[in-house]
């Protein structure tokens, strides 16, 4: 037997995969195809204080190797998710953190006051970079000032694991990792998507409602790869990686480049059942290379 | 029957016409009856263009062979290359997804419109509504004669009404010309499926005329399962409605068009 555990901050995952915020509903979407019981945890949707509408359709355009969405935050709001939401998957023996975005410093402290009441939660991931939103989470994101603002704000109402996802959109991304981390962060998730755009030719016209949205897929594999691993080299707080991570081998790169744990996002929508063909291989992986604990892959890379 | 997800293999790839291919699975699991206006989200195998599954409307289905089947019309790298795979090839299937239209009442009269590939639905919904009544009206439209397909099968499912554009066959114009129309109100309830500007018309004369009627949306898709919320279509009463787990169908007073 392998050990696969893994922690972040004082919760242990039982595997390092969990599910990226925004592809993977509340879980129970996935019921019919996997044993939510097989993972480390999960992300619920991007949770606002207030109920979302999102932006107009067309929300979606496919890319080469890859999708931008312009979702813009849909969700009906915190209150609803704990009273509504959260009794349904509570008993799943897996990690629950709430993706929890807002549009101002004051909208992030009530949300995670609120949330700091629900529990057996696991943690709160922290969107400070939400491409999608006008005011919205990543105009905190981009800035070292802004980012250490709403972390330390969070991080005096909320008592459990706090992880921070930040925006690929920056200039140095390992400074905006030492700031949220100086901030009080227990952990940092990266990367949230790129900001992109695509234009239909023959109607000469963006295909996005919005017009720029937010890039996933295998695309941005390599660029969030280099961001986790600069950010490990920046930081000791547990890294989630997460970008384009399509099977096992890619997220057993991402372990190697310094993350703790991974995210799966967009791989959700090709395939159900990825997620748990990703611990599957990892596990495959260990056996194949005689390792027997997952710490001897993670920050393995050997240069 | 609850979603899955699987490698199902093609049985037939039967080429309709210059740029339509009916794509028939075999699904041995298959023990339950497929719903009209259900939809399947199938993987390019293979692709280096097409990232994300396609999803295409149920079109018809035996529980006694195990098998269901797509038309696919080639509009894109994705369903092009949909069409290229041969008997014998597996391919990843996601289905049964969505939502299906309401059944009629007992020996109402019933019209059913597809446009384009929205007949698909109205084979599977002709078959399913057959015990409830014998007043089973089909409207298919196309650009040209050629354009349409499956016309003896669908012959044998209701009585059968064409138009095209160009006046090859049928009646000369869209649907909304065909001159059933002149006595709509004759109708207990219609069900559409095709272009978006075709159901928005139908559905407009629907209900001035106080007709039921029931639309199937064909927005963009990322997951099909109602967790990347890309494919919303706002409605009138419940704002953002998935059009893959909401729907497709619709009722067509609630879609903000």
């Amino acid at each position: 037997m392998v050990n696969l555990k893994v922690k972040i901050n004082d919760i242990e995952l039982k595997n390092p995969v969990l599910t990226a915020s925004g592809t993977f509903g509340y879980g129970y979407e996935f019921s019919d195809f996997i044993d939510l019981n097989r993972l480390g945890g999960f992300v619920v949707k991007g949770t606002t204080l207030h109920p979302r509408q999102g932006n107009a359709y067309p929300r979606m355009a496919e890319t080469p190797s890859g999708m931008l969405n312009a979702v813009g935050l849909q969700n009906k709001g915190v209150d609803y998710f704990i009273e509504h939401i959260y009794p349904k998957i509570k008993d799943v023996d897996s990690k629950v953190f709430v993706n929890l975005s807002g549009s101002t410093v004051e909208d992030y402290i009530i949300g995670a006051e609120k949330l700091n009441e629900v529990k057996g939660l696991a943690g709160i991931e922290l969107n400070i970079s939400c491409p999608n939103v006008k005011e919205g989470g990543m105009a905190f994101g981009v800035t070292c000032p802004g980012a250490e603002a709403v972390v330390k704000a969070v991080r005096e109402v909320y008592d459990s694991t706090l992880m921070v996802k930040l925006s690929p959109n920056v200039t140095d991304v390992a400074e905006i990792a030492r700031a949220v981390e100086g901030a009080g962060a227990d952990s940092i998730s990266l990367i949230n998507t790129l900001l992109g755009m695509a234009v239909d030719a023959e109607k000469r016209k963006p295909i996005l409602s919005t017009v720029t949205g937010g890039l996933s897929g295998p695309a941005v594999k390599p660029v969030a790869l280099r961001m986790v691993w600069q950010v490990a080299n920046a930081v000791k707080v547990p890294i989630v990686g997460m970008g384009g991570i399509m099977n096992a081998t890619d997220a057993i790169e991402f372990l190697l480049a310094g993350a703790t744990a991974v995210q799966l996002g967009t791989a959700n929508f090709i395939d159900p059942e990825v997620t748990v063909k990703v611990v599957e291989g990892i596990e495959e992986y260990m056996n194949r290379h005689n390792i027997s604990d997952i710490h001897d892959i993670i920050g393995g890379l050997q240069l | 029957m609850n979603k899955t997800v699987q490698e199902l293999a093609i049985k037939e790839n039967v080429q309709l016409n210059e740029d339509t291919n009916l794509l028939i699975f075999e699904a041995p699991d298959l023990k339950e009856d497929l719903l009209p206006g259900q939809f399947a989200n199938v993987l390019v195998k293979d692709s280096t263009t097409t990232f994300l599954r396609r999803p295409f409307s149920i079109y018809d289905f035996d529980k006694k062979t195990g098998s269901f089947s797509l038309i696919i019309k080639k509009v894109g790298d994705g369903t092009r290359k949909l069409c290229q795979f041969n008997a014998g090839e597996k391919l990843s299937v996601i289905y049964p997804l969505g939502k299906s239209f309401s059944l009629p009442n007992r020996d109402e009269k019933v019209l059913l419109i597809g446009g384009g590939s929205g007949i698909a639905p109205m084979m599977i919904m002709a078959k399913a509504i057959a015990h409830l009544t014998s007043e089973i009206h089909i409207l298919l439209g196309a650009r040209a004669a050629k354009d349409h397909i499956e016309l003896e099968k669908f012959e044998k499912v209701g009585k059968l009404h064409l138009t095209t554009e160009d006046g090859s066959l049928g009646e000369k114009g869209f649907v909304i010309h065909h001159s059933l129309f002149n006595d709509i109100k004759s109708f207990d309830r219609i069900y559409t499926c095709g272009p978006n500007p075709m159901m928005k018309a139908i559905g407009d004369i629907a209900i001035e005329n106080d007709v039921p009627c029931e639309v199937s949306l064909e927005n963009m898709m990322g997951c099909g399962f109602g967790v990347c919320l890309c494919c919303v279509t706002d409605t009138h009463d419940k704002g953002h409605q998935c059009v893959c787990t909401d729907g497709p169908v619709f009722n067509a007073k609630e879609v903000k068009w």
